[in-house]
C-alpha cells in the first residue's frame, strides 16, 4: 500500500489491516533528547479546509464526535451558531462563524473557518511539552497527543500559537485533533474530511493540497476576491492543517485566525535550554513550573514574551530544578 | 425536480430562492459546489435573510418574504423589455402564440370571473380560442392583440424595478444585477437552474411562486436542458415518493385523482379525462388515463374488479369537498366532528400551524394512534410541561395509543429522492425494543378490520373484504411484494395489438413499463408511473452503477429514475426545431433524421419528428404554458397578492387581503393579526445542525444546534432593547412563544413602500421531547391558512410582535 492516504474520500478496504503509523516513524517526541532516527521517510499529508466552499454546516464536528466518541454536552444559545462555544477534550473541532462587513463593498460576509490543531511543521506544543512522549510527532506531519504520557501540564496550550489543546476536567489530560492518526494509519482520510458535503475540507499530500489550493485560488481570484490565498504559515515551518481564505492578506478577521503565528520565544528557548543543559526529565518537568507564571494565557508573542525570554535564556538559576516546589500538573 | 441533483453541475448560474439549500440540503448543495468549482458557474441568493447558502454565493440580494411574484414578474419584464428571450424557444415550445378568449381579463387585482361569497373564480372565460378544425388558434407571428404574449407582456408591465424595490424592499440596483445575471441564461448556451423548496410553497400564492419561475424558465429556454429546469429540493428523504405513491386525500398514486362524489360513476369520471390534443399530432400522454385507471383499479381489487362492475370504481371514496388536508381534517376534529387520528410519521403538535388550535382539537378527539420510531410531541400532547406545553392534562380525555415503527435504517424499501430517483436500501440494524414495521402493523390493523367486516358486515364492505392481500406473509407484506405490485404484471397474455401472434408478456409476468398497461383489465399495476421500477430484469432500483459516460451527469444505470429512467424531463427541449442540441457541449437527445437518442431516455416518442410533435407530451397543446388555463385555482398569470398578515398592504391593490382565493376558514380569520399590532414580519425555517423534530433526539445534534432561538437584526435588537442571547417574547394573534435571541448583521431591514419592515426568524426545530434544550416551534404562532392550489399552510410569512423578557418556566 501507499504509505499515506491520498484522498478522504475513498471507502475502507475489505480486508484487515496493520496500522502503518509507529514508533518508528516518528520524528520528534517530546522531552526526549535521543530519538532515534526514522527507518523511512513517509509521504507528507495535509488536511486543506477551503473556507470559500464551507457552508458551515457542522457535518466535520459531528463525524469528529462519532469517530473518536466523545460527548459533548448539550449546552446552551448564547446569541451565536458556533456550538459547542469552545474546543473542548470533547470537540477537536468547531465552526467558528463571524459576520464580517467587507469595507470595500460594504457587504456582509459570514466567514466560517473550522478551528482546532494545524499539525505544524514546527509543533509549539510538542516542544512546550515536559513529559517524554506525551506528544509526537510522525514523519507525514501528524502530530499527536499520547494520552498515557500526558501529565495534564497544559504547557501544550500555552505553547500552541493557535490556542487548540484543552485539557479534560475529567481525566486532566490534553485532548485535541489527531488529524484522525488512527485513519490515517489504515490509509483513509480523516472523518471531517470524509463526511465534508461540498469538499470543503479535502486530504491528501501535501504537495497535492497545495497544486488543488492554487487551483482553488484561481478560481477565487476570477470572482474577484484578489487577495485569495494559501494559509501555510511559515512562522511554524508551514502547517499540515492548510485554508484557502478569500482574504488571505488579514486572516485575522477569520475568528482571530494568527496573521503570522510563531512559537513563542519563551518556548523556543525553553527547547533550546533542553537541549543545551540535558537535563533530567523531572528536572525539566520542574523547571517548566517556572515558565507557567508567564506562559499564562494562550500563546501570542508579544513583546513581554520577547522580554521574558531574553531574561530567562540569559538567567541560567531560572532552570534550576526545584526552584519552584509544586509539581507542574498542580498549576493548571 | 425536472432535473437530478447530479445535474446541477452542468448549471451556469444556480438560483436558490424559495430556498436555502446549503443549510436545508447541505448533502445535495455538493453539486452546487461541482458546478462553481469546476464550471465557473455563479450562485444567486435571493433571500429576508443572509443565510449559509448566501455566505457562498457570488451574489445576494434580500426579499421581503412573501413577494418573489413582484420579483421575478419584476424579471419576467425585464427580459421582455431588454429582448432577453430565447425566441425559438419561446415561440415554438410554450404557448406564447396561443390566442386567449375574448372574455378573458384582469383589472384592480382580479381575473375575470371572481365571486367574492365564494372565494373562487369561474373560470371558464381563462382558455385559448378554439377554431373550426377543433383546435387552438394560433399566431407564430406573435401580432395578435390577444395572443398569451401580449396579455402576458401586458400583465408584467407593472412590475417596475421601482415597483419591485417598493413591494420586495430589494434595493433597486441589486434587482436590476439579478435580472441582468438571470436575463444572460437566455443564450441557447447558458443555463440558470432553479432550486428552490418550502420557501416557495409555504405561501398562500405558494403554487403561483413556483410557476412564475417556471415561465421566466420557459421564455429564457431553460426547461428540458442540462444544467437548467425547475428544481424542486424535497424536504424529507422519501417525500417525492410519499406525493407519486398518492398519499393525499385527493389523489391516486402515479398523479390519478380520486373521484368527487359528482362523479356518480365510472363513464362521468372518465368523460373530462380525455386528453385530445390541443394541437395536431401531439401526444398529450394522458390520453392513456383509462389505462393507468384500470390497471390501479385491477391492482387493489384483482378479480373482483371487472368490466362488468366498471374495475370497482364504487369501491373507491368520493370526496365531497377538494380534499381533506390537513388543515381541513384539524377544523373538523375542533369542531368536534372527528373522533379517531391515525398519525403515522408525523408530528402535528410541530408541523401543523396555529399550535393551540391543534392541541385543542386533539384534545376533542375519542382515541390518537401514533405510529413512529420517536417520542414525538403529538403523542405526549396531553402531557404538562410548564411554559413548553401548558396543558390541562386532567381534562383530556383522548386516549393515545403509540406504536412504535422502526426507523428507515432498520428497514428495506425505496426512498425516492427530489430527482424521481427510487433507491432501493436494505436494513443496517434489527429494531430496537417493540418496534415493528409500518408494514406489519397496517398488515396486522388490516386483517382484523376485514375479520371484523366479514363477521359483521357494514353499510358497504365489499372494497375492504374483496381487497387484493395475496402476500406469502399476510401478516406483513415485504418490501418486495409491493414494489413488484406497484410495477404490475400482465394478468393475462399480452399480445401485440398489431400482431396478434407476437406475444409480448406471458401472463403472470412483470410488466416491462407502464407502455404495456391496457385498460381493459388485463394488466394490474399499482402505481403507474413507477412501472419499470421491479421488471423481469429484477430490482432496477438497486441498481449501483455509477458509470456516467461523457461525465453528463445521467447515471442511468443508478437506481431507476421515474418516468422510465428518464432523468430530465422534458428534455426534448434541449434541441432545436431540427432536433439538434441547442448548446452541443450539452447534448442530452438528438434527431438522427429517423429517431431521437443520446444520453438519456428520450421524453418523446423515439420516431416523433422534431417538427410535429411537441416537447411537452403530458399538455394536450405538446408546449408548455405561460398561460395556465383553468388550471390554477387563482389565476392564469401570476399576480401579487400580499400574505394573509403583512407588514404593508398590497400596493397595487390595497383593498384585497391576501390571495383572494386562498382558502379559509370563518374561525380563523378572527385569528389574523394586523400591522399596527403586530409590526413584524416573521418567517419560519430549518438549520443544517437538525431534521425537523427528529434530530433533537440525538445528543451529537443537540449539541451542535442546543436551544432554540430566533434571529433579529441589530436595529430591531436596539429598538426593542434586546441582548445577544438574552431571552425575548415573540407572539402573535394566535400565541406566545419564549426564545433566545441572536442579534445579527445577517438580517437587515427592508425598506418596503417607504416604510422600514423588520424580519423575525423562527428556526422549527425545537420542541418538549428529547435531547435537546426544550424549546418551541414557530407553529405556535403561525396563521390557520393555505396556498389557494394545494392548501400548504403559510408558515414563511405572518406577523409578530417581540419583546424582552425572562427564562420561561419549564417540567
Amino acid at each position: 500500500m501507499m504509505d499515506s492516504p491520498r484522498t478522504a474520500v475513498s471507502n475502507p478496504p475489505i480486508q484487515p489491516m496493520d496500522s502503518n503509523l509507529g514508533e518508528r516513524d516518528l520524528i520528534r517526541r517530546s522531552a526526549t533528547a535521543s530519538l532515534p532516527k526514522p527507518e523511512r521517510q513517509l509521504t507528507p499529508v495535509a488536511k486543506l479546509i477551503d473556507v470559500s466552499k464551507c457552508i458551515g454546516c457542522k457535518a466535520c464536528q459531528s463525524a469528529c464526535i462519532e469517530w473518536n466518541d466523545t460527548h459533548p454536552a448539550v449546552g446552551e444559545n448564547v446569541g451565536v451558531y458556533t456550538n459547542p462555544h469552545d474546543l473542548s477534550e470533547n470537540m477537536f473541532t468547531l465552526m467558528r462563524f463571524t459576520e464580517w462587513v467587507n469595507p470595500e463593498t460594504d457587504n456582509l460576509e459570514w466567514l466560517i473557518r473550522k478551528d482546532g490543531c494545524m499539525h505544524c511543521s514546527d509543533p509549539g506544543c510538542l516542544k512546550a511539552c515536559p513529559a517524554p512522549g506525551a506528544i509526537v510527532q510522525y514523519s507525514n506531519g501528524i502530530v499527536d497527543f499520547v494520552h498515557e504520557n500526558c501529565i495534564g501540564c497544559g504547557y501544550c496550550v500555552k505553547g500552541c500559537p493557535f490556542n487548540i489543546p484543552r485539557i479534560s476536567k475529567t481525566d486532566r489530560r490534553a485532548y485535541k485533533c489527531t488529524l484522525c492518526s488512527d485513519r490515517v494509519a489504515v490509509g483513509q482520510g480523516p472523518a471531517c474530511a470524509k463526511a465534508c458535503p461540498t469538499q470543503a475540507i479535502v486530504f491528501g499530500t501535501k504537495e497535492d493540497m497545495k497544486k488543488h489550493a492554487d487551483e482553488r485560488i484561481a478560481d477565487l481570484k476570477s470572482r474577484g476576491y484578489a487577495n485569495a490565498g494559501l494559509y501555510d504559515p511559515p512562522g511554524v515551518g508551514g502547517t499540515h492543517v492548510m485554508y484557502v481564505l478569500h482574504h488571505n492578506d488579514k486572516p485575522h478577521i477569520y475568528a482571530d485566525l494568527p496573521d503570522q503565528p510563531k512559537i513563542s520565544a519563551v518556548v523556543q528557548s525553553w527547547k533550546g535550554v533542553t537541549k543545551y543543559a540535558g537535563l533530567a526529565v523531572m528536572g525539566l518537568a520542574a523547571a517548566g513550573s517556572i515558565l507557567h507564571g508567564i506562559l499564562g494565557k494562550p500563546n501570542r508573542v508579544t513583546d513581554e514574551d520577547e522580554e521574558g525570554a531574553e531574561k530567562l535564556t540569559s538567567n541560567p538559576s531560572a532552570t534550576d530544578p526545584g526552584a519552584d516546589g509544586h509539581r507542574p500538573e498542580e498549576r493548571v | 425536480m425536472t432535473n437530478a441533483w447530479t445535474d446541477i453541475k452542468n448549471s451556469d448560474l444556480v438560483v436558490v430562492m424559495g430556498g436555502n439549500a446549503a443549510e436545508a440540503h447541505p448533502c445535495g448543495f455538493k453539486w452546487v459546489t461541482e458546478a462553481k468549482a469546476h464550471r465557473g458557474a455563479k450562485l444567486i441568493v435571493v433571500d429576508p435573510r443572509y443565510t449559509r447558502t448566501a455566505s457562498v454565493a457570488d451574489y445576494y440580494a434580500p426579499i421581503r418574504q412573501g413577494t418573489d411574484i413582484a420579483f421575478l414578474n419584476g424579471v419576467i419584464k425585464y427580459c421582455i423589455d431588454n429582448d432577453k428571450v430565447q425566441w425559438e424557444y419561446t415561440k415554438n415550445f410554450t404557448n406564447a402564440a396561443y390566442i386567449v378568449k375574448d372574455g378573458f381579463g384582469y383589472k384592480d387585482g382580479l381575473f375575470t370571473g371572481y365571486d367574492e361569497t365564494k372565494r373562487d373564480y369561474d373560470r371558464s372565460s381563462w382558455d385559448y380560442v378554439i377554431g373550426d378544425d377543433g383546435f387552438a388558434v394560433v399566431d407564430m407571428t406573435l401580432q395578435h392583440p390577444r395572443c398569451v404574449w401580449n396579455l402576458l407582456k401586458e400583465h408584467v408591465s407593472i412590475y417596475t424595478p421601482e415597483m419591485v424595490e417598493r413591494i420586495c424592499g430589494t434595493p433597486k440596483d441589486k434587482f436590476l444585477k439579478v435580472a441582468e445575471m438571470m436575463a444572460e441564461c437566455s443564450s441557447p448556451t447558458k443555463n440558470m437552474t432553479s432550486m428552490y423548496a418550502l420557501g416557495w410553497t409555504q405561501h398562500s400564492s405558494g403554487s403561483q411562486n413556483i410557476r412564475t419561475m417556471a415561465m421566466l424558465q420557459l421564455i429564457l429556454g431553460n426547461i428540458g436542458v442540462r444544467g437548467g429546469g425547475m428544481n424542486a429540493l424535497r424536504g424529507h428523504s422519501n417525500i417525492q415518493g410519499l406525493t407519486d405513491i398518492g398519499l393525499l386525500s385527493h389523489l391516486l398514486p402515479g398523479y390519478l385523482n380520486i373521484p368527487t362524489e359528482k362523479e356518480v360513476d365510472f363513464p362521468t369520471y372518465m368523460s373530462t379525462r380525455g386528453f385530445k390534443p390541443l394541437r395536431p399530432g401531439q401526444t398529450s400522454y394522458w390520453q392513456n388515463y383509462k389505462k393507468f385507471f384500470v390497471s390501479f383499479q385491477k391492482a387493489m381489487w384483482g378479480a373482483a374488479a371487472t368490466p362488468e362492475n366498471n374495475f370497482a370504481y364504487d369501491y373507491l371514496p368520493k370526496l365531497d369537498v377538494p380534499a381533506y388536508d390537513v388543515l381541513r381534517i384539524f377544523e373538523m376534529m375542533d369542531e368536534g366532528k372527528v373522533n379517531g387520528y391515525f398519525c403515522q410519521g408525523f408530528n402535528p403538535v410541530l408541523a401543523f400551524p396555529n399550535r393551540g388550535k391543534i392541541t385543542r382539537s386533539l384534545s376533542k378527539l375519542k382515541w390518537l394512534v401514533t405510529m413512529d420510531p420517536l417520542e414525538t410531541e403529538t403523542s405526549h400532547f396531553w402531557e404538562n410541561h410548564g411554559d413548553y406545553n401548558d396543558v390541562d392534562t386532567a381534562s383530556i380525555q383522548t386516549e393515545v395509543i403509540q406504536l412504535p415503527t422502526t426507523c428507515f435504517a432498520e428497514e428495506e424499501g425505496s426512498l425516492t429522492n427530489s430527482g424521481r430517483w427510487i433507491q432501493w436500501h436494505w436494513p443496517a440494524g434489527s429494531p430496537p425494543g417493540e418496534a415493528q414495521h409500518d408494514n406489519w402493523i397496517m398488515g396486522q390493523i388490516f386483517l382484523r378490520m376485514r375479520e371484523l367486516y366479514r363477521k359483521e358486515g357494514g353499510a358497504f364492505p365489499d372494497p375492504i373484504l374483496n381487497l387484493s392481500w395475496d402476500y406469502a406473509n399476510p401478516q406483513e407484506p415485504t418490501a418486495e411484494e409491493l414494489a413488484k405490485e406497484i410495477n404490475g404484471r400482465a394478468i393475462t397474455q399480452l399480445t401485440d395489438p398489431t400482431d396478434p401472434t407476437k406475444v409480448q408478456v406471458e401472463a403472470g409476468k412483470l410488466l416491462v413499463n407502464f407502455s404495456q398497461l391496457r385498460d381493459d383489465g388485463s394488466t394490474s399495476s399499482g402505481c403507474w408511473i413507477y412501472s419499470g421500477c421491479w421488471n423481469e430484469h429484477g430490482n432496477n432500483m438497486a441498481r449501483r452503477d455509477n458509470h456516467d459516460p461523457d461525465d453528463t451527469g445521467a447515471y442511468l444505470n443508478w437506481t431507476f429514475a421515474w418516468p422510465l429512467n428518464r432523468r430530465t424531463l422534458y428534455n426534448r427541449a434541449s434541441a432545436d426545431m431540427n432536433g439538434k442540441p441547442w448548446d452541443p457541449a450539452r447534448k442530452i437527445i438528438e434527431w438522427d433524421g429517423s429517431k431521437w437518442s443520446g444520453y438519456d431516455v428520450p421524453d418523446i416518442a423515439p420516431t416523433a419528428k422534431p417538427q410535429d410533435v411537441g416537447p411537452f407530451i403530458m399538455n394536450q397543446e405538446g408546449v408548455s404554458r405561460l398561460f395556465a388555463r383553468g388550471l390554477m385555482r387563482d389565476g392564469p398569470f401570476p399576480a401579487h397578492y400580499e400574505p394573509f398578515e403583512t407588514p404593508i398592504p398590497n400596493v397595487l391593490n390595497p383593498k384585497i387581503r391576501g390571495n383572494p382565493v386562498a382558502r379559509v376558514f370563518q374561525n380563523d380569520v378572527k385569528q389574523f393579526g394586523t400591522a399596527d399590532e403586530f409590526p413584524y414580519a416573521a418567517t419560519s425555517y430549518r438549520l443544517t445542525e437538525h431534521f425537523h423534530y427528529w434530530t433533537k433526539h440525538n445528543p451529537v445534534n443537540a449539541a451542535l444546534q442546543p436551544e432554540f432561538f430566533v434571529e433579529i437584526s441589530e436595529e430591531l435588537a436596539k429598538e426593542k432593547g434586546i441582548e445577544l442571547g438574552g431571552w425575548v417574547r415573540v407572539w402573535s394573534k394566535r400565541g406566545s412563544i419564549k426564545a433566545k435571541a441572536v442579534v445579527t448583521k445577517r438580517i437587515r431591514p427592508l425598506m418596503c413602500d417607504g416604510k422600514a419592515v423588520h424580519v423575525v426568524g423562527i428556526p422549527l426545530h425545537w420542541g418538549f421531547m428529547g435531547a435537546a434544550k426544550k424549546g418551541f416551534g414557530p407553529n405556535s404562532l403561525t396563521p390557520f391558512v393555505g396556498d389557494a392550489n394545494i392548501e400548504t399552510p403559510e408558515y414563511k410569512a405572518f406577523l409578530v410582535n417581540i419583546e424582552p423578557t425572562t427564562a420561561p418556566v419549564g417540567v
